[in-house]
C-alpha cells in the first residue's frame, strides 16, 4: 500500500526514542446529553511526541472525546491532565492558552477571510498590542504584526500553500481547505495538535500529502497529535499507539499490532455471530 | 492596461501588508483626498456643503461603525441611530457645561460614553444570536430615545425637548461656516476611518471575523468570545457616537432625540448592505448611494412631472422608488457595491482577457 | 382590584392584537427562514385596500373577497419578484429585501388610495359591558375570539395537513425539503398567501381601533418583542408571547409609568423580552439549536 512506502520514508528509526512522558492523562470521563451517554467512563494517557489515534466506528464518541479534551463539551464526570495542570472544566479559549489546537471534521474555516488571514488568526491569541496600538499601526503593534507574519509564512511554506494565500478560503477546493485548517492550527504553535478526519472525503493523491504532513509535523516541530481518522490503513501506518471506542465506551488501547489482533475490536468492527 | 501590478515587487512583508499594495491604488487615494479637502472646497457652493457634502460624510462614519459590528464582527444591531444619540447628547452635556475643553477632548468623551453604553447593550449578544440580537437591540433603540425625551437633565430642560449646538471653537476661531464645518467632519471622518482600516487589517479585525464567520472554531482558536463581542460593540458605538456629535454640531445644529430614531437606524443598516457588508469603502458607497438617491429622486421628479402631480404623490412615489431600487441593487450585487468595484477592478487588471 | 383586573384584560385583549400580526410573522419566519419586516406594511395595505373598497359602496363581504384576492397576487408577486431572486441569498439580505418591500408597499399603498386617515366600521360596537364589576370592551373580546379562532385553524393546518408538513420540512432545510420533491416556490407562495390572510385581519382589527392610516405599518415594532419572547418559529409563543407583553406593558403604564415620566409603552416590552431571553436564548418555545462541531 502507499501509505506504508511513505511512512517508512518519512519517519526516521529513532523515531520511537524520542518518545517522552505523558502529556495527556484523561481519567474516567463521562458525557451525556440529556439521556444520551456519548462518552462512558473512558481512560487514556498520550505521551509527548506522540500519535495517538482514536478509531471507532461511527457514534463511537470520538469526536465528543476531542471536544472534551479542548474544553468544547464539559464532561460531568472525570478529569484531564495537561501538561501537569489538572482540571475538570475548562473553557475553550483557555485550552488554546495552554497549548491545544485543532481542526474540525467538517471543515470550520473562516469563509470570508483569505488563506492569510485565516492562518493569522491561529497566532491572535499570542498578540499583545491592543486595539489603540493597531488602530495607529505604528511601531509595537505594526512590529508584532510583521513578526507574526513571518512565522505564519513558515507554517505557509511548510504546508505549501503558498500561491493560494491571498485567496478567500471559500474559493478553495475541500482538499487544500482541510490543509489550511491544518496551518492554522499549527500556526498556533501548539503543544497537542487534535485532528478530526483529516483525510475524510480525499482521493488517494491528497490523503498521501496529509499523511506526509502529519509525521512531518511530529517530526519537525515536535508536536504530539492525536489523530481520529477511519482509514485503518493510513491509522496502523502513522500512529505509535491507538484506542478503539465503541459506543461511548473505551474496548481497548495499544499499540496498532496489539490492538489489531483483539478479538473485541474486530467484534466491534465486524459485528459478531451468536 | 494602466492598471497594473506587474513590476512592482514587494521585498518586504510591510509592503505586502499597507492599505493599498498596488501602487495605482495608493496614487488613486491620494487624489481622492486632494479633491476631497482642496478641488471641492473651490468649487462648492453652502447648499452643498450643508445638504450633501456634510451629511454624507458623517453618515459614511455612522456607516461605518455600524460596519464594524455587524459587517466585520457579525452582531446584527438596529439600534444604530440610538448610539448616536447618546454621543450627540453627552457632545452637547460636555461643550456646554464645560465650555472650556477643547471640543476634540469632548468628542472623543463622547465616543467612550457611547462606547460604555454600546458594551451595556452588547451584553446580551453573549447568550443571544441573530435576528434574536438584532430585535434585543431595538431595546436600545427604544429605551435611550425614551431617556432622551424624559430626562430633563440631558437637554438641561429646555421645553421644546431639542438641543440647540453653539459653534465649535478651534484656538479661538468660531467654526461657523459651511467650509469650516466640512473641514472638521472631513479631517475628523478620515482619521478616524484611516483607524479603522488599520485596526480591521490586524488581529483586532482578524478576531471579528472569526467570530462572525464560526463562532466555535474561533473560540478553539484561542479568541474569547466575551471580550471580542464587547469589544466591538464598544468600537463600533465610539464611531456611532463620534458620528451623533458631528451630526449634531456640524449638520443640524439643532436636534431632538426623535431624529435618531428606528427609521434612521434602518437607513445606517441600508448603507451597509447596499454599499457592502465587511468592507471600509462600502460604508461609504453605500451612505452616498442612501443619502443621494432621495435628492436625485427628488429632482429627478420635478424634472419630469413639475407640477401635473402633487406634492403628496411626489413624496410616496419616492418611497416606492426608493424601495423598489433597494431590492433590485439587493438582487444584481447581495454583496454590496463595494463587490462590485472589486471586479471592476479585477477586470481591468486582466483586461484584454477575460480571465 | 377591579381596576387592577380591568388593566390586566385590557392588556392581555390588546396582546391579543400584537399576536395576530406576530402570527403571520411567524407564518413566514417558519416557512423560510425570512425575518419579514413588511407585516406591518401588508396589514396596512390590506386595510386600506379594503376600506377605500367599502367607501366606493362595496358590499362588506365583496370588499372582503377583493381584498384577499389582491393579498394573494401580492404574494405570488413578492415570491416571483423579490424571493425567487433572493434565493440562497444571507438571511440578513432577505431581510433587508422586506423592509424594502415594507418601503414600497407603503407608497404603493398611499399612491393607489391616498394618504388621509379612513375611519373603518366593522360593526361590531365598542361598548363596554360589565362581567361582574370587571368593565370589558365588547370589541376587545370580539378580536380575542377572532385570534383564537385563527390560531386554532393555523394549528390545524401546521400540524395535521399534509400542507402543514411540507411547510415544516422546508422550515428546517430548504435543500433536503427540495430534493424529496417539495415544491419551494409553491410553499413560499402559500405562506405568504397565509400571512397575507392573517394581515387582512390583523388589519381591520387594527383599522378600526386607530383608524386606517400609515401609522398600521408600525405595529410591527409591537410585533418584534412578543416574537422575541415566544420565538420565532412558534405559533404558540406568538399567542402567550402576546399575552404577556400586552399585559406586562398595559400594567407598568399604569402602575410604574407615573413615576418615571410615563411613555414606557415603548420600551418596556423590549426590555422585558431582552431580561427573558438571558434566560431562554431562543424564547419561550423556540427550538433550541443544538451546534456540533
Amino acid at each position: 500500500m502507499a501509505e506504508i512506502e511513505i511512512q517508512t520514508a518519512a519517519a526516521p528509526a529513532g523515531r520511537a526514542r524520542q518518545i517522552g512522558d505523558i502529556i495527556l492523562e484523561v481519567e474516567d470521563i463521562t458525557l451525556t446529553f440529556g439521556g444520551l451517554t456519548a462518552i462512558d467512563n473512558v481512560s487514556f494517557n498520550v505521551r509527548e511526541h506522540e500519535i495517538f489515534s482514536i478509531i471507532g466506528p461511527n457514534g463511537a464518541g470520538k469526536s465528543s472525546m476531542l471536544n472534551v479534551i479542548n474544553g468544547v463539551y464539559h464532561p460531568q464526570k472525570g478529569q484531564i491532565t495537561f501538561n501537569g495542570k489538572t482540571r475538570k472544566q475548562m473553557k475553550a479559549h483557555h485550552s488554546a492558552a495552554e497549548g491545544i489546537a485543532r481542526t474540525f471534521q467538517n471543515i470550520a474555516l473562516f469563509k470570508g477571510m483569505t488563506v492569510l488571514d485565516n492562518v493569522m488568526t491561529g497566532r491572535n491569541k499570542m498578540m499583545k498590542s491592543n486595539f489603540l496600538t493597531q488602530a495607529i499601526y505604528w511601531g509595537k503593534g505594526r512590529r508584532e504584526e510583521m513578526e507574526h507574519r513571518r512565522k505564519v509564512e513558515d507554517v505557509i511554506d511548510f504546508l505549501e500553500i503558498q500561491s493560494i494565500r491571498k485567496t478567500p478560503v471559500g474559493r478553495l477546493p475541500y482538499g487544500l481547505q482541510k490543509r489550511v485548517e491544518l496551518a492554522r492550527a499549527l500556526a498556533a504553535e501548539p503543544k497537542l495538535l487534535l485532528l478530526d478526519e483529516p483525510m475524510a472525503g480525499m482521493n488517494v493523491e491528497e490523503k498521501e500529502d496529509m499523511c506526509r504532513f502529519v509525521l512531518d509535523i511530529n517530526d519537525e516541530y515536535g508536536t504530539t497529535i492525536i489523530l481520529i481518522e477511519h482509514d485503518m490503513g493510513v491509522v496502523m501506518d502513522l500512529s505509535d499507539r491507538v484506542v478503539v471506542l465503541n459506543y461511548g465506551g473505551k474496548i481497548t488501547d495499544g499499540t496498532p499490532d496489539e490492538v489489531c489482533n483483539n478479538q473485541a475490536v474486530i467484534d466491534a468492527y465486524l459485528g459478531v455471530t451468536e | 492596461m494602466f492598471y497594473r501590478e506587474t513590476g512592482q515587487f514587494k521585498t518586504s512583508y510591510s509592503a505586502d501588508e499597507a492599505i493599498f499594495p498596488i501602487r495605482q491604488d495608493f496614487v488613486g487615494f491620494w487624489i481622492i483626498m486632494a479633491i476631497a479637502f482642496v478641488g471641492i472646497p473651490l468649487i462648492a457652493n453652502e447648499y452643498y456643503f450643508t445638504a450633501i457634502l456634510v451629511p454624507f460624510l458623517i453618515s459614511g462614519l455612522a456607516a461605518l461603525g455600524l460596519n464594524i459590528l455587524t459587517g466585520y464582527a457579525g452582531q446584527l444591531s438596529l439600534g444604530s441611530a440610538a448610539f448616536m444619540s447618546v454621543g450627540a447628547f453627552s457632545a452637547w452635556n460636555f461643550i456646554t457645561r464645560i465650555p472650556e475643553m477643547p471640543f476634540l477632548i469632548s468628542f472623543i468623551l463622547s465616543g467612550v460614553i457611547a462606547a460604555a453604553v454600546g458594551i451595556f447593550f452588547g451584553i446580551p449578544s453573549l447568550r443571544i444570536k441573530g435576528f434574536y440580537l438584532a430585535v434585543a437591540t431595538l431595546a436600545a433603540q427604544f429605551f435611550i430615545e425614551w431617556i432622551f425625551t424624559h430626562v430633563g437633565w440631558f437637554y438641561n430642560y429646555d421645553p421644546s425637548g431639542s438641543i440647540t449646538t453653539p459653534p465649535l471653537t478651534l484656538f479661538g476661531f468660531e467654526l461657523i461656516s459651511p467650509m469650516s464645518r466640512y473641514y472638521v467632519t472631513l479631517t475628523i471622518v478620515t482619521v478616524m476611518a484611516l483607524l479603522a482600516k488599520n485596526m480591521m487589517r490586524c488581529s483586532v479585525g482578524r478576531d471579528f471575523m472569526a467570530v462572525r464567520d464560526m463562532d466555535i472554531a474561533a473560540e478553539v482558536i484561542g479568541i474569547p468570545m466575551l471580550k471580542t463581542k464587547l469589544l466591538a460593540f464598544a468600537i463600533s458605538s465610539f464611531y456611532l457616537g463620534i458620528a451623533g456629535a458631528l451630526w449634531a454640531f456640524t449638520y443640524l445644529g439643532n436636534v431632538e432625540p426623535a431624529a435618531f430614531d428606528i427609521a434612521m437606524s434602518l437607513r445606517i443598516l441600508f448603507m451597509i448592505i447596499i454599499g457592502g457588508v465587511g468592507t471600509i469603502l462600502g460604508s461609504f458607497i453605500g451612505a452616498a448611494f442612501i443619502m443621494l438617491l432621495p435628492i436625485f429622486l427628488n429632482l429627478g421628479a420635478h424634472a419630469l412631472f413639475g407640477d401635473l402631480i402633487s406634492q403628496q404623490l411626489l413624496v410616496v412615489s419616492e418611497l416606492m422608488v426608493f424601495g423598489g431600487l433597494i431590492i433590485f441593487f439587493l438582487i444584481i450585487e447581495p454583496h454590496g457595491m463595494a463587490r462590485l468595484w472589486q471586479i471592476v477592478k479585477e477586470k481591468i487588471r486582466m483586461w484584454p482577457f477575460p480571465y | 382590584m377591579a381596576f387592577f383586573m380591568e388593566v390586566l384584560i385590557a392588556g392581555l385583549l390588546a396582546g391579543v392584537m400584537y399576536s395576530l400580526v406576530a402570527l403571520g410573522f411567524v407564518l413566514i419566519f417558519k416557512a423560510s427562514g425570512v425575518l419579514n419586516y413588511a407585516q406591518g406594511t401588508m396589514a396596512l395595505f390590506a386595510a386600506l385596500s379594503f376600506v377605500s373598497f367599502m367607501e366606493m359602496g362595496v358590499n362588506f363581504w365583496i370588499a372582503l373577497v377583493i381584498t384577499a384576492i389582491i393579498m394573494i397576487i401580492l404574494a405570488f408577486v413578492v415570491e416571483r419578484v423579490v424571493l425567487r431572486p433572493l434565493v440562497n441569498q444571507p438571511l440578513i439580505t432577505l431581510f433587508m429585501a422586506t423592509i424594502g418591500l415594507s418601503f414600497f408597499l407603503e407608497g404603493f399603498a398611499q399612491a393607489l388610495w391616498g394618504s388621509q386617515v379612513h375611519r373603518l366600521e366593522l360593526g361590531i360596537s365598542d361598548d363596554p359591558i360589565f362581567i361582574g364589576d370587571i368593565m370589558v370592551s365588547q370589541f376587545d373580546i370580539f378580536a380575542g375570539v377572532t385570534a383564537a379562532a385563527m390560531v386554532g385553524g393555523l394549528a390545524f393546518f401546521f400540524n395535521k395537513t399534509k400542507m402543514g408538513r411540507a411547510l415544516r420540512a422546508v422550515a428546517d432545510d430548504h435543500q433536503a425539503a427540495l430534493s424529496i420533491g417539495i415544491p419551494l416556490r409553491h410553499i413560499w407562495v402559500l405562506v405568504w398567501v397565509v400571512a397575507g390572510f392573517v394581515a387582512i385581519v390583523a388589519g381591520l382589527l387594527w383599522g378600526s381601533r386607530l383608524g386606517v392610516q400609515f401609522a398600521l405599518a408600525l405595529i410591527i415594532l409591537k410585533a418584534f418583542p412578543v416574537l422575541i419572547l415566544g420565538g420565532f418559529e412558534s405559533i404558540p409563543g406568538a399567542i402567550v408571547g402576546g399575552l404577556i407583553i400586552g399585559s406586562s406593558e398595559k400594567l407598568a403604564e399604569v402602575y410604574l409609568g407615573p413615576y418615571v415620566g410615563g411613555g414606557i409603552e415603548n420600551f418596556f416590552p423590549y426590555m422585558l423580552a431582552l431580561v427573558f431571553l438571558l434566560f431562554r436564548p431562543y424564547g419561550l418555545f423556540g427550538e433550541v439549536h443544538i451546534e456540533r462541531v
